[in-house]
């Protein structure tokens, strides 16, 4: 086990770097982020120059791209254009988007994987066939769609919730912006919960168990349900990464200045900084994600070992 | 039946997660009402460090206005350029100018407000190792060419043209004449700065300090900012409510979304989208006045196809296949009005506005237009492309419907396309490097209420932003007649001829006028916004 973390942490080391020349290479090539700078009309020569030389653009793109790496090693990220440092920028972004992320997987967790269990137990049920058109209906639905109508409806017709969120977006702001983020997600985990226990559900350990006669709560939970978890939690593990880098669109609908914004904001004044900075990070979200998600496999499934 | 415990049991989570929700919503953050109610009014990021000398776009400018008085402020109603921190300002033959200031003006932090708040500060401005974005607006000042060169290190520290005499007065010496310069000082980058800016830097740009109506009590870079009354302000435009909150916004749907919900009291960027709306969502509560900007269609004059002696032929023919009524009335459902000059309406009659300059060449006349086009040897290349920027702006909609309105003047097509390009930063780029070979949006944001900001900043010979490179010899002479001009009434005329020049060569196409637009709860009252579009917050009233 300890041998396959450490060479799983050593392969990351390669994708890392990949994955951060990729983008310096990309949003490099988006253009020249300085010509944005002074508004619809062009900055003067030599403060264009002076600007070049203090973010460091005036060099070669590997020469950037070195400096830019040795720096993120000493911790610093380099400064956004509005003179704010890029990692107080993340320092008030990611808790935001952590936050909104817990929530969506808490209910993706919670709200899928009870229907997932329930539907599948119960296939060809009335049940089964409301909570399948329920989601496809929900997958059909783009996220936006479901974020301004539920905007629409609790913030503005009936005024349940605030319309948007607070600068500090506490946990009771983001539920709602959570359901809706994690809304599409719910409804593949639901369908993947349900498929994977209808399947098992003939397995021969769990007619086993049945015929030791234990209680159906512990069969359905300790024995059915955790050899189902496996590609639910494959799917969960990776959608961590991808709710938080994808948020965007559901930040956007509730003001919510979280991961998503910055990024946004980073891409449209071209600022290399804040984009790269933000995108390391994300990466590495992703790969412990993907590890975790890969050591969970184990502890799932008795019979998965790690050498 | 334990599959419908838990069925219920998730239920119970979903109604738990609604009602903890529910508790969170409400509960805004108004204060007390009437002079010490306080405004909640939407913002976006601003761009760059806020500095005086360094803040170009209107988020920024709208806190300056705030915080700062200069010299001059520019009435919001009138666009006057009246005395505000400066007694007079003389002048003799124009390009020496003695400036005193008025006595009892302290920043808020009690530092009196001398001749050196100014003459620091300017030369901060314009000293080119300080980055200052707006350094420009120092360039008239005499001895700008040595602390800020277009390449190289600076020679001086600071300007040669710059002298303090004492306390209340110090002198400026001008590189030119230029009658109306006292005008310019009511823009921003011109305010006073205490000591406090040099000696802790980092302190001020995280709170600034000024002498305007109101100070920053609270300010969470990239979210929001708190502004209060400040009650010593000495000036007569005290604030008529106890404070400001901007908020920042990702999204100007939102902002609306929240001044429908009660939860914001003044918008003041009605998104496109909702413009169907805003009549009944808003009633008379919504505000839809000129503002001083007008959109262009630029051309590229760096490029040989397009400097031809029967190019200005082609473009009023171009000019003349745009019907603007259509366009602003169904696009931008009347937030734009046509143009037929190229200034602004915000200048006003005396200050140069003339509707209808332009005549003929500006007004819809199909028939006309094909005639000329044809006459002037057809559209270079056989295909107009406008270039624009996709990311922001919805400039889409009307490049297309301007191509739509040429294509169907031509009989063809093809003969004209829109050219998205990705990002604002990139469509720059591609305009600055003088890349584009065809047509593409232009627009001008004012700096300060004078027909001369309209016209020498964008179409003297290699004026700074001059993206073209037009240059015409009879245009430059009228604009340097005028700017020596004592009288401003001759000068106002005298750039109105060199405007002339703009009609018959058609160097960019006027397009239209934009307005501002603003929407406010039926908390406050006296909302107005000024000629830059920006809300005057200290007279806004809360109920």
């Amino acid at each position: 086990m300890g041998r396959y973390v450490i060479r799983r942490l050593l392969q990351m080391i390669p994708v890392f770097f990949g994955t951060t020349l990729l983008i310096f290479l990309m949003v490099n090539v988006m253009g020249d982020p300085i010509a944005g700078l002074c508004g619809d009309r062009a900055c003067d020569p030599a403060t264009e120059a002076q600007l070049r030389a203090e973010f460091g653009l005036d060099k070669p793109v590997w020469q950037q791209y070195l400096t830019y790496m040795g720096n993120v090693f000493t911790g610093d990220f380099g400064t956004a254009f509005n003179g704010q440092k890029v990692t107080e920028l993340m320092a008030t972004a990611f808790p935001i988007t952590i936050r909104l992320t817990v929530v969506a997987i808490v209910f993706e967790i919670v709200i899928g994987i009870s229907l997932g269990v329930v539907t599948g137990l119960r296939r060809g049920r009335p049940v089964d066939t409301t909570v399948l058109i329920l989601t496809l209906v929900v997958i059909s639905i783009p996220t936006f769609v479901t974020g301004l109508l539920l905007q629409l409806l609790l913030g503005v017709e009936w005024g349940i919730i605030k319309p948007s969120v607070s600068p500090e977006a506490p946990f009771n702001e983001l539920l709602v912006p959570g359901l809706v983020l994690a809304s599409v997600s719910l409804a593949y985990v639901t369908r993947l919960t349900r498929t994977s226990i209808a399947e098992n559900a003939r397995a021969d350990y769990v007619r086993t168990a049945v015929a030791k006669g234990l209680p159906r709560r512990r069969v359905v939970i300790r024995h059915l349900l955790r050899n189902s978890l496996i590609p639910v939690v494959t799917f969960i593990g990776t959608d961590v990464g991808a709710l938080m880098g994808g948020a965007i669109v559901t930040e956007r609908i509730f003001n919510i200045h979280g991961v998503g914004f910055q990024l946004y904001q980073g891409i449209l004044r071209q600022n290399s900084q804040t984009v790269v900075g933000f995108v390391t990070i994300l990466v590495l979200v992703f790969l412990a994600a993907n590890l975790i998600v890969d050591l969970l496999y184990a502890v799932l499934d008795p019979r998965i070992r790690y050498a | 039946m334990r599959g419908a415990t838990q069925a219920r049991w998730a239920a119970c989570a979903v109604v738990v997660a609604l009602a903890a929700t529910a508790c969170g919503g409400g509960g805004s953050s108004s204060g007390g009402g009437g002079a010490n109610g306080i405004v909640s009014s939407s913002w976006g990021d601003p761009q760059n460090p806020l500095e005086p000398a360094n803040t170009n776009e209107v988020q920024g400018g709208k806190v300056l206005d705030m915080v700062f008085r200069g010299l001059k402020r520019y009435d919001p109603k009138t666009g006057a350029a009246d005395n505000m921190l400066a007694e007079k300002i003389d002048t003799k033959d124009n390009q020496n100018f003695t400036i005193t200031l008025k006595d009892g003006w302290t920043f808020s932090n009690g530092e009196k407000i001398t001749s050196k708040s100014f003459v620091d500060a300017w030369n901060y401005g314009a000293l080119l190792k300080n980055n200052q974005k707006n350094a420009y607006f120092f360039g008239y000042i005499d001895g700008y060419k040595d602390v800020h060169p277009d390449t190289g290190s600076s020679t001086a520290n600071t300007l040669s043209g710059l002298k303090v005499v004492d306390d209340k007065t110090f002198t400026v010496k001008l590189s030119q004449k230029f009658s109306l310069w006292p005008d310019t000082l009511g823009y921003p980058a011109f305010a006073p700065l205490p000591k406090a800016f040099y000696t802790d830097h980092a302190a001020w740009v995280a709170k600034p300090i000024g002498n305007g109506p109101y100070t920053v009590d609270k300010y969470t870079k990239g979210s929001s900012m708190s502004l209060r009354k400040w009650d010593k302000y000495p000036g007569a435009d005290k604030a008529q409510n106890g404070g400001i909150d901007l908020k920042v916004y990702t999204d100007n749907n939102t902002a609306y979304t929240d001044l429908t919900a009660g939860n914001l009291d003044l918008v003041d960027d009605v998104p496109a989208s909702q413009l169907k709306n805003v009549k009944a969502d808003l009633g008379d509560r919504y505000i839809n006045t000129p503002a001083g900007i007008i959109q262009t269609l630029a051309f590229p004059f760096y490029d040989k196809k397009w400097d031809t002696p029967n190019g200005a032929k082609v473009r009023q023919g171009l000019s003349m296949a745009i019907n603007r009524a259509q366009i602003t009335d169904q696009i931008f459902q009347k937030t734009r009005t046509p143009a037929s000059d190229w200034t602004s309406p915000v200048l006003g009659v005396d200050g140069g506005f003339k509707e209808g300059l332009c005549g003929a060449p500006c007004e819809y006349n199909a028939a006309n237009a094909k005639k000329l086009i044809q006459e002037g040897g057809g559209i270079p290349g056989g295909q107009l492309k406008i270039s624009y920027n996709g990311d922001t702006g919805s400039h889409k909609e009307w490049v297309d419907a301007v191509c739509n309105s040429i294509n169907k003047v031509m009989g063809n097509n093809k003969a004209c396309v829109g050219a998205p390009v990705g990002t604002f930063a990139d469509f720059r780029n591609q305009v600055t490097q003088q890349k584009l070979t065809g047509a593409w949006r232009a627009g001008w944001q004012m700096d300060y209420p004078l027909i001369q900001n309209f016209l020498q900043p964008l179409y003297y010979t290699d004026a700074s932003s001059n993206d073209g490179k037009w240059s015409n010899k009879e245009f430059d002479g009228l604009v340097d007649k005028a700017n020596a001009e004592s009288d401003r009434a001759r000068a106002v005329s005298t750039f109105q001829d060199a405007e002339k020049v703009l009609v018959a060569q058609m160097p960019v196409i006027p397009l239209w006028y934009q307005n501002g637009s603003a929407g406010y709860s039926d908390r406050i009252s006296n909302v107005s916004l000024n000629q830059f579009s920006v809300p005057v917050y200290e007279q806004i009233k809360v109920k």
